[in-house]
């Protein structure tokens, strides 16, 4: 039997641009080496102005958001406000912490944007958060996605811009990895909206 | 409504509920990912009237490289700075938590915290989990009674010493240290040797790297220089930078959600997708 992180796979990826950030994320939901759907969701939007991506074990990722979720929603009812990105990503941190011995299985990425600043955070599975300035990644093609990035990335661009630089690292990075791919979704988060693009990968 | 009882009952600190299942797994045969490790150079050196502790910045995770730039030295009080090695997430939260928790006696004492009141602490915490919670740490400050110098192990283990290194890279540095620390050394004699020390960590171990970040405590106060050094320069700039032209990445399907409007829409064509 492979890794836990492995049963599961895919892959995430954020990247911070000029008042805009962006994730994206492929579609694969497997077990280990069958492929069960290719339009399974990794990406939540928790706010107008968060994103939620999670890799990891799928179970886990749905189990997280749902705690997020509710963590976000009680709140939003209790102090009658919205939540910082900043603050937000000081939760996951905690809330992974907190089950320092018995963890999560799940790689987060927090996007936001907080006064027009881009806010992007990732995290391993017990919450040591990682806050850089310029891109992340998470996920079975986490690493292959490195090179893609270290490669194409370039600091403050736009919006158009950052949507084709995260949907290229994405899919070349996927295509080296054989848990992920089937698709990809790439999002971007500016001021006034999100976008999210659809992408056409080499099996679908 | 069972599970709602059990969160409010929850008096915070560590949740076990996963750790059954998680055992199960393990049993079945599924290997854990590792965490991200802090495999650091991290050194302390008290000089005449302070005391000065420098780290690398590199973050890994197995061998691969997951922060280039992390910052290791953590503040606990003003005048009491901690630098850390081990499992980055205990590190990052266990210090968090003792920041906070001297903040607060401090608020209810009003005075000054000492460093082997952290110490104790520290201790105290660490060994009842048997060397579990990960954290290496290098504990420097000025009190009423001086500059201290001491290091707590993951088990609880605490050793005062005018200069310590921690870490992976802890061997390369203390042969810096052991050669050239003397008593009674100025300030910049010091961060300069401190400098001298972590320098060897960045470039004789693998799990060290990048920057150095340096802190020096005195009684007028702290001066932290964030990558003092830097070693990790990209050596080659990209003669011709990738541009990728705009709407180039071929998409299915596009969808846009105004914020403000509140709304969802489909923009753009959806493409024919051929079998």
């Amino acid at each position: 039997m492979s890794g836990i992180f492995e049963y599961n796979g895919g892959s995430i990826v954020g990247m911070k641009g000029k008042n805009c950030i962006a994730v994206a994320c492929d579609r694969r939901f497997g077990q280990q080496m069958s492929t069960i759907t290719t339009n399974y969701q990794k990406v939540f939007k928790i706010q107008d102005n968060i994103l939620l991506a999670l890799s990891g074990l799928n179970t886990d990722i749905h189990t997280f958001y749902a705690l997020m979720e509710k963590e976000i929603n009680l709140y939003n009812l209790k102090e009658n406000r919205k939540m910082k990105p900043t603050t937000f990503a000081n939760l996951v941190a905690s809330a992974l912490y907190e089950r320092r011995f018995g963890p999560f299985f799940v790689t987060p990425i927090v996007a936001g944007l907080e006064n027009g600043k881009p806010i992007l955070a990732t995290y391993d599975s017990i919450g040591c958060k990682s806050d850089l300035d310029d891109f992340q990644v998470g996920g079975t093609g986490g690493n292959y996605i490195y090179g893609a990035c270290e490669a194409f990335f370039k600091p403050d661009m736009s919006p158009e811009e950052l949507e084709e630089v995260i949907g290229q690292s994405l899919v070349s990075g996927c295509d080296r990895d054989a848990l992920s791919g089937w698709g990809g979704v790439v999002y971007v988060l500016t001021e006034q909206k999100i976008t999210v693009k659809i992408l056409k990968t080499k099996q679908t | 409504m069972q599970y709602f009882e059990n969160y409010l009952q929850s008096k915070g600190g560590y949740d076990y509920t996963n750790v059954k299942r998680n055992e199960i797994m393990k049993a079945q045969g599924f290997k854990e990912m590792g965490f991200t490790k802090t495999g650091t150079t991290i050194v302390g050196v008290i000089f005449d009237g302070g005391v000065v502790m420098a780290a690398d910045t590199r973050a890994t995770a197995g061998s691969i490289v997951a922060d280039k730039n992390c910052e290791k030295l953590h503040t606990l009080a003003p005048n009491i700075w901690a630098a850390g090695a081990g499992t980055a997430a205990d590190l990052h939260h266990q210090c968090a938590h003792f920041n906070a928790k001297l903040k607060l006696q401090r608020l209810n004492l009003n005075r000054q915290s000492r460093v082997n009141e952290v110490i104790t602490k520290l201790t105290t915490k660490l060994f009842p989990y048997r060397g579990h919670i990960g954290v290496a740490l290098i504990i420097g400050g000025i009190d009423c009674n001086g500059p201290q110098l001491a290091s707590v192990s993951p088990h609880g283990n605490y050793v005062y010493h005018p200069f310590q290194s921690m870490g992976s890279g802890s061997l390369a540095a203390l042969g810096i240290l052991e050669a050239k620390y003397q008593d009674g050394l100025t300030k910049q004699q010091a961060i300069e040797l401190a400098i001298e020390a972590i320098e060897a960590g960045i470039f004789h171990d693998m799990g060290s790297g990048s920057n150095v970040d340096v802190v020096a405590i005195t009684k007028d106060g702290v001066d932290y220089k964030r990558n003092i050094r830097s070693y990790n320069a990209k050596s080659h700039q990209k003669q011709i930078p990738y541009v990728f032209p705009i709407n180039n990445t071929p998409a299915l399907r596009k969808y846009q959600f105004d914020i403000e409007k509140q709304e969802l829409s489909e923009i753009g064509q959806e493409m024919e997708i051929v079998e």
